[in-house]
């Protein structure tokens, strides 16, 4: 019927089927947040491993369920693969409940990457809110292996508190070789000499780039994309030098089930992350 | 079943009402499972036949919004009727079918795919707007770069035999979707039913050889004359129109608009439209274990945008109110299938109007945003 029907059936096979991973290192980051270093069980699936910086995987728990989870780990080094993950769902508690050495199933990547291609050359902001660095921080490792191909890096990082800040004992040499790191916190805590207020403010009091040469990331909560997003907007930044990580409910990651939708966009397969032309007119529609 | 073998212009033949009796133990020495209509709970709905006698011989279906009954025809008709609440996507996307099971083993998870039967379906009774839908659902489940396993094993082993409309219900509005009511496209064998047999036109292969173990006539002018003017009559009876133009626009553009509030007054967020539209492919995945824990199938069923969980994400809903599910599932259906999947969602075929329990008709609703408009 369909010239497809037949042609790509082998492709199929394995959409729905998980390969074993096993739980290499457990790392607790803040509390409630945890990193876990996987690695895949068959050595030649292992082997191929690839993933791009801003991509997820699902990770299953038989008889909890599964949950999208973005790489956090340097992309050079698929050895072990990182995931950042907040305990706070059905799967991830029963993730919170593995050891190491324990095994969970593990299908993807998924989905789109950040724009590479396009930081070249430029000066690159990453933004994110809370546990909205880690599906960053691929992005991080990759552009400071070439520091020299682009102009000035900053990461613009808020957390609720001083205390849930992640990936804090990387700071000094992510400084070391090349980002400039600005902090804010919504609640201070003793010793705290940082910003307090809301991420969009550091875009806003940040000085020291052309915005018509920048390149603007954010990951973190609709709403504080969509106000980073308006800030870059009132600096000058077009929409078309910001890209954003979407989530939403997604079940299959592959764009068939249904659950992820946003507008026209199937959030797993044609994002998470999106240029935000492409995205900005749903992503402020209130519940669409 | 591909287009491309299907010639241009098919070859047509007549069957007496005896030898197309005889087409069910054809169909079922080949090794098919025949699915058709037939009735049961007072709707005529498409299940597994084994004679002649098992379709809705002698009776038709009366459809309004909210509305649907079975009524005796003065006449013996066994495809009289015009479309019940079933449609063929329950054979080729099943509402429950399981995708991939995990045993926990002495080295840990081991995960493998279900590896079920593929039934080989023949579609009996197959309407021109479900031939409509079967091609889209066609694009969501094989056109991407994923494909429905499941899905394109069944399609691609279904045989499809469709029968013409020779009547319609006041739901129907396939010609406003240029879907119906003619079969055009994408089936092995149409059928139009006369009082004494049937006129075949013969698309596929597939379905011509079928046809080799009947017996056929040649179509007499007449017989030809009575099988247009019974076709036409369905064009004709067709009453609703439905203005699609620059419709993916014109919902989008009024995300805000206040006929949302409006049907959200009325609409009971049942799900009722979607389990009936021959289209709607959303789905959910569940974990169903034995008593060990140690054995897991993760079972996919039908799901609904209506269901209030469906959008759950971090503790909450991103769909907290009926206005903004009844808004994803029409501006979906209508709007951005069409950026999706090339084609719009619907086909036109009016289950959604007829089986709302309140007669929600989605034709009103967007014409009642396109009047504030102008």
């Amino acid at each position: 019927m369909n010239s497809t029907v037949g042609k790509q059936a082998e492709k199929s096979d394995s959409i729905w089927v998980a390969k074993t991973a096993v739980i290499h290192e457990i790392a607790a980051e803040v509390s409630g947040v945890a990193t876990y270093q996987l690695s895949l069980r068959d050595a030649a699936a292992a082997q191929s491993y690839r993933f791009e910086p801003g991509q997820f995987n699902m990770l299953y728990i038989p008889g909890a369920g599964e949950s999208a989870i973005s790489m956090s780990g340097d992309p050079a080094d698929c050895g072990t693969l990182a995931h950042t993950i907040r305990l706070a769902g059905n799967v991830t508690r029963s993730i919170a409940a593995l050891k190491v050495g324990d095994t969970l199933g593990l299908r993807g990547p998924f989905g789109t990457s950040w724009p590479r291609e396009d930081c070249r050359g430029k000066n690159v902001i990453l933004v994110a809110g809370g546990i909205g660095l880690p599906p960053l921080r691929p992005f991080i490792y990759q552009l400071l292996a070439q520091r020299d191909e682009y102009g000035s890096l900053h990461l613009l990082y808020g957390a609720r508190t001083p205390e849930m800040r992640v990936y804090t004992r990387e700071y000094d040499r992510w400084r070391a070789e090349g980002l400039e790191i600005r902090e804010t916190v919504d609640r201070s805590s003793p010793g705290w000499r940082g910003n307090v207020g809301v991420v969009p403010q550091l875009l806003e009091r940040l000085t020291g780039f052309d915005p018509a040469e920048t390149i603007l990331l954010i990951c973190g909560p609709d709403l504080m994309m969509r106000f980073t997003a308006r800030a870059a907007l009132q600096r000058g930044m077009t929409s078309e030098q910001i890209w954003v990580s979407t989530e939403r409910n997604m079940q299959c990651a592959v764009g068939l089930c249904g659950h992820c939708q946003l507008g026209p966009e199937f959030i797993c397969k044609d994002g998470p992350v999106f240029r935000y032309d492409q995205i900005s007119p749903y992503l402020k529609v209130e519940g669409l | 079943m591909n287009d491309s073998v299907q010639s241009v212009d098919p070859e047509t033949c007549f069957l007496t009402l005896d030898e197309f009796a005889r087409l069910f133990e054809v169909l079922i020495s080949r090794g098919y499972e025949v699915i058709g209509p037939t009735i049961d709970q007072e709707a005529i709905v498409y299940g597994q036949l084994s004679s002649i006698d098992d379709l809705p011989r002698g009776w038709t279906d009366q459809q309004e919004p909210g509305k649907y009954r079975l009524v005796r025809r003065d006449d013996n008709a066994l495809f009289g009727y015009v479309v019940g609440p079933s449609s063929w996507k329950k054979q080729l996307f099943p509402p429950v079918s399981t995708l991939a099971r995990a045993d926990r083993t002495e080295e840990g998870w081991q995960f493998q795919e279900a590896k079920e039967e593929t039934p080989r379906y023949a579609f009996l009774g197959v309407r021109a707007c479900e031939l409509a839908a079967m091609k889209i659902q066609d694009r969501v489940f094989t056109g991407g770069p994923y494909v429905d396993s499941i899905y394109e094993q069944r399609r691609s082993q279904a045989l499809v035999i469709a029968v013409n409309c020779t009547q319609a219900a006041s739901t129907c509005f396939c010609t406003s979707m240029e879907t119906g009511p003619r079969c055009k496209a994408g089936f092995d064998l149409a059928l139009t039913e006369l009082p004494d047999g049937f006129l075949v036109e013969v698309a596929t292969a597939a379905g011509a050889e079928i046809l080799s173990d009947l017996q056929t006539m040649k179509v007499s002018p007449e017989q030809d004359t009575q099988a247009n003017a019974a076709r036409q009559q369905a064009v004709d009876q067709i009453e609703r129109r439905f203005d699609t133009t620059d419709i993916k626009d014109l919902l989008m553009s009024n995300l805000e608009h206040p006929r949302w509030d409006d049907v959200a007054e009325r609409c009971l967020s049942c799900t009722n439209c979607t389990m009936v539209c021959p289209t709607c492919f959303c789905s959910s995945v569940e974990e169903v274990s034995d008593l060990t824990g140690d054995h897991v199938e993760r079972q996919r069923q039908w799901d609904s945008c209506f269901n209030l969980d469906f959008s759950y994400m971090n503790g909450g809903l991103v769909r907290n109110s009926i206005r903004n599910r009844y808004r994803q599932w029409l501006t979906h259906k209508l709007a951005t299938w069409i950026d999706q999947f090339g084609t719009s969602g619907c086909v036109g075929c009016g289950r959604c109007i007829t089986w709302c329990p309140v007669g929600i008709d989605l034709t009103q609703e967007v014409n009642a945003i396109r009047e504030s408009e102008s």
